[in-house]
């Protein structure tokens, strides 16, 4: 009794959530799209994926170049600091003479004046704008958001039942997905009869609307790598989006290492507890 | 009662049951307790701001500035040659602290001048923490009884080379660690 | 506090000295290791020990969160980046606590569906009832508080639509919000209330906590069967037996929240909050906290008006409606069988109850358009119906399976289709016997 009557609630549940997802399908305009993104990203492979991820650290420092080199232009990322960059794989030495390419405003000195010097390690990353005002201002009235963060802060929504099973897959990485999707979604035409804000671009992936003020970023070759990897949109997209995700959550392999120790003690620990329970309740009618 | 009966070896086996349980439960909390006091220490910002470097090119012989290394002060003096002086006539035996206290230099190092000091060829220049060995407050340049610091806190008076000659303080105004990366440049820390 | 007498011998001269004074070890032992409590309760009832788990552990990573976040607009979002970042371990606490709310809303709930299923409510335990729904009106302002701090967009845009629900309020209702707001709109005065209020509150729900305990052991567990205690046979004492069940039943709970916590700990959080409150652009979509949902579901139902009632003050009546009418329910049903276990129509009632609940919860992260809207009206009907309609009158009209005549009478029954068939003596003092 109690199995069909759990049976028919879990069945009903199912049936509303299978009711509510077609009508999230319905009402879909080619030319006039009303929900964004268009497409949804596609999953990429990730190497700090899942319970034993590690970040790649050659595809951080490829990523952290081509941040240098294309996206700070406009983007700044003002809560990373250049010491943490050691967790790129640089040395002290390495991270002292990144920082100095860089200028910092420091001061006031004993005459009252704010001057600038060489970036140091304790230094953040500069903004490439010296406020938000500034920064719409020289990019069409749309400020470009800040990167320290924006591996966590962007998402595109899973619905249902993806989400449900985002659980057991550990599935963390629609940052990353996202911003790969996005810089290399460029490519697609609009629908014929589409109409495209003027100084925008289309952009199928885009989360908030069917195009966005930031032209195509990247081309192939426009970074020289070093270490042969392809020199190809795809790739910077992928490394800068790698990089992003290192920015926004600089801990991800402590926390995974710390997790994989707490998971094991404590599945020891459960167990033990439960054999202690059952030996105290043995015999005990319950 | 009946199940605990129908085994002669159980008691030992429960028994170890229980303070493997009881041993995983007071390591669990142990581990548990760790992040609460970890994240007490200093974070990774201020240890990054462990290190400055000072200029001090616009200090004449009998002029000091205060720099703010680690959330506190740090006494620069340019000493004139009196002060050098009247640093070099005290004999070790009349020092409260006879130690240098000079973190360049071996620990044990006596309280001379020159070991108080910036070391040969730089006599004249001393850098010190600015806070007194007593309870903390920060001392007052160029006054009490010794021509050197004093602590209006609780009365302890310090020589020209910082050297505590009188009252509650137990050590000589801390060295910390410091080079001149140029001629008028400071490295501290 | 459970009413009998204490058993509670102290064997040391210190110890009798302390009882003579002030006999807090006798309180201890007389409520948390002599205690009887029924013999056959199952693992729902462990989310008690568990809420009190969270309680403590959301009290000790908010103290020490506290000592690193600025509660100051342009400082706090990077306060809190500071304490993932640089912080020793603080990427750790502050999953623990962000993570540690959302855990603590899925045991209050599992805690409130087992006493709705097991008529926990019924009289003699009204005011237990009563001061757990006390509880999670705190739990829900202090978490709402506390979702504000970080200082992200949807921290900003939540405070300000929540905020908005007293502007529904005749007359007096902006009044009411610039009072809350301490401005025009959520603002550095805003930001400095919530954290101090947030603060506060954890403290003021572990006082109704103890009250809660206190009449708890007052008038005793219920258990699945909702058949008091009638005799020593029914109930085992809480030192060994509860303790261990509870135990095993946190530490299973902890794992799963481990798992989120080390794993996927932004999966029940939102992107949006990863982007510092912009009070001159709203995200496209706001959604509260998930554990809010099917309250934010019912008060989006009401898109029209009921009278003199407009459909902005008829959704804010209805959602608080929602959570107020918890307070009755003990008066709502009427039935003189206690466990679900025995009703057999209010236990399909009560599981599409939950399927409801959870459907609601599901409704409030969409849009609200289209049929997502119809929906939610036919959910939240059913949310009132359950509790004004099927509670009432089921109790009329239902005939309950015959009833056991005692809890010792039920566990022998049960035991003996599982083979073991006698009810062993539990030994009164298990620890000395080995």
């Amino acid at each position: 009794m109690k199995k069909i009557l759990n049976g028919l609630a879990v069945a009903g549940f199912v049936l509303a959530g299978a009711l509510g997802a077609a009508t999230a399908q319905e009402e879909h305009s080619e030319t006039e799209p009303t929900h964004f993104p268009i497409h949804k990203p596609e999953e990429q492979s990730w190497s700090f994926a899942g319970p034993f991820g590690t970040y790649n650290k050659a595809q951080l420092q490829r990523g952290l170049k081509v941040y240098k080199e294309v996206c700070s232009a406009c983007h700044s990322m003002e809560l990373v600091a250049f010491r943490t960059l050691e967790g790129l794989g640089y040395s002290e030495a390495q991270v002292k003479a990144l920082a100095a390419e860089y200028e910092a405003t420091d001061g006031p000195n004993a005459d009252g004046e704010m001057f600038t010097r060489p970036a140091l390690p304790s230094d953040y990353f500069p903004s490439p704008f010296p406020n938000k005002e500034a920064a719409a201002a020289a990019n069409n009235g749309a400020a470009p958001p800040d990167f320290s963060l924006i591996a966590k802060a962007r998402g595109v929504e899973r619905g249902f039942p993806l989400f449900v099973f985002d659980i057991f897959t550990q599935y963390a990485e629609g940052g990353p997905d996202y911003i790969h999707a996005l810089l290399t979604g460029y490519e697609e035409e609009p629908p014929a009869g589409m109409e495209i804000g003027e100084g925008t671009y289309y952009n199928p992936y885009f989360i908030a609307g069917k195009s966005l003020a930031m032209a195509p970023p990247l081309s192939d070759g426009q970074v020289t790598y070093d270490d042969g990897s392809p020199e190809t949109v795809d790739q910077y997209a992928r490394d800068v989006a790698a990089f992003l995700m290192w920015a926004a959550e600089p801990h991800l392999e402590a926390r995974k290492q710390t997790g994989f120790s707490v998971m094991a003690f404590m599945i020891l620990f459960t167990g033990l507890v439960y054999l202690t329970k059952r030996k105290v309740w043995a015999g005990v009618a319950h | 009662m009946s199940a605990t009966d129908t085994t002669a070896t159980e008691p030992t086996r429960r028994d170890f049951l229980y303070v493997a349980t009881g041993m995983a439960g007071v390591v669990g909390v142990g581990a548990v307790t760790w992040p609460f006091i970890d994240q007490m220490r200093p974070d990774a910002s201020t240890l990054a701001l462990a290190t400055i470097e000072v200029d001090v090119s616009s200090l004449q012989p009998g002029m000091s500035l205060t720099a703010k290394w680690r959330g506190r002060p740090v006494f620069i003096r340019n000493r004139t040659p009196e002060e050098i002086e009247a640093a070099k006539a005290v004999s070790l035996d009349e020092l409260k602290d006879p130690v240098a206290r000079n973190a360049n230099i071996a620990g044990d190092a006596p309280a001379t001048d020159l070991d108080r000091s910036a070391g040969e060829g730089k006599e004249n220049w001393i850098v010190m923490v600015g806070v007194c060995t007593h309870l903390g407050c920060v001392p007052l340049g160029q006054q009490g009884d010794f021509g050197g610091w004093f602590c209006p806190c609780h009365g302890s008076h310090y020589d020209t080379a910082g050297r505590v000659r009188k009252g509650p303080a137990p050590e000589n105004l801390a060295i910390p660690t410091f080079q001149f990366v140029s001629d008028t440049t400071i490295r501290i820390g | 506090m459970s009413g009998g007498h204490s058993t509670y011998t102290p064997k040391t001269g210190l110890g009798r000295w302390v009882d003579a004074r002030m006999p807090l070890p006798r309180l201890v032992y007389d409520s948390f290791v002599s205690y009887p409590v029924p013999r056959n309760l199952n693992y729902a009832y462990t989310f008690g020990g568990i809420l009190a788990i969270m309680l403590v552990a959301q009290i000790l990573t908010g103290v020490v969160l506290a000592m690193h976040y600025t509660a100051e607009t342009t400082l706090a979002f990077a306060s809190v980046e500071k304490i993932m970042r640089d912080v020793n371990s603080g990427w750790l606490l502050r999953y623990l606590h962000s993570n540690g709310a959302s855990f603590f809303f899925i045991a209050v709930y599992i805690h409130i569906f087992r006493g709705l299923y097991y008529g926990s409510y019924k009289a003699p335990r009204e005011l237990l009832w009563i001061l757990g729904c006390i509880i999670y009106l705190l739990m829900m302002a202090t978490g709402f508080m506390g979702y504000v701090l970080p200082w992200g967009q949807m921290s900003f845009w939540g405070a300000t639509v929540i905020t908005g629900f007293f502007t529904a309020i005749p007359l007096v209702g902006d009044w009411i919000q610039q009072l809350l707001l301490g401005g025009f709109a959520v603002d550095n005065p805003t930001l400095n209330r919530f954290f101090s209020l947030h603060y506060l509150l954890p403290f003021m729900i572990a006082g109704v906590v103890v009250l809660h305990v206190w009449a708890l052991h007052v008038t005793g567990q219920t258990n699945p069967t909702g058949i008091e205690v009638k005799s020593k046979t029914d109930t085992l004492p809480f030192t060994p037996y509860a303790t261990l069940k509870d135990a095993f039943g946190m530490l299973v709970f902890l794992l799963v929240f481990a798992y989120f916590l080390f794993y996927i700990p932004n999966y029940l959080g939102h992107p949006d909050n990863y982007i510092i409150a912009d009070p001159l652009k709203t995200p496209a979509h706001i959604v509260p906290e998930w554990y809010y949902l099917p309250f934010y579901a019912i008060l989006r139902a009401i898109t029209f008006s009921i009278g003199p009632i407009d459909s902005k003050l008829g959704g804010v009546l209805a959602m608080f409606g929602a959570i107020a009418v918890l307070f009755f329910v003990p008066w709502l049903d009427t039935s003189k069988v206690r466990s679900a276990v025995y009703r057999p129509w209010y236990k399909l009632f009560f599981w599409l109850f939950v399927a409801n609940a959870l459907f609601l919860g599901w409704l409030g992260s969409r849009p609200a358009e289209g049929a997502y809207v119809v929906m939610s009206q036919v959910s939240t009907l059913y949310y009132f119906g359950f509790f004004f309609v099927i509670m009432p009158v089921l109790g009329f009209i239902e005939t309950p399976r015959r009833l056991p005549n005692s809890i010792t009478e039920a566990v022998l029954k049960k035991n003996k289709m599982g083979g073991a068939a006698h009810l062993a003596h539990a030994p009164a003092s298990p620890e000395i016997k080995g």
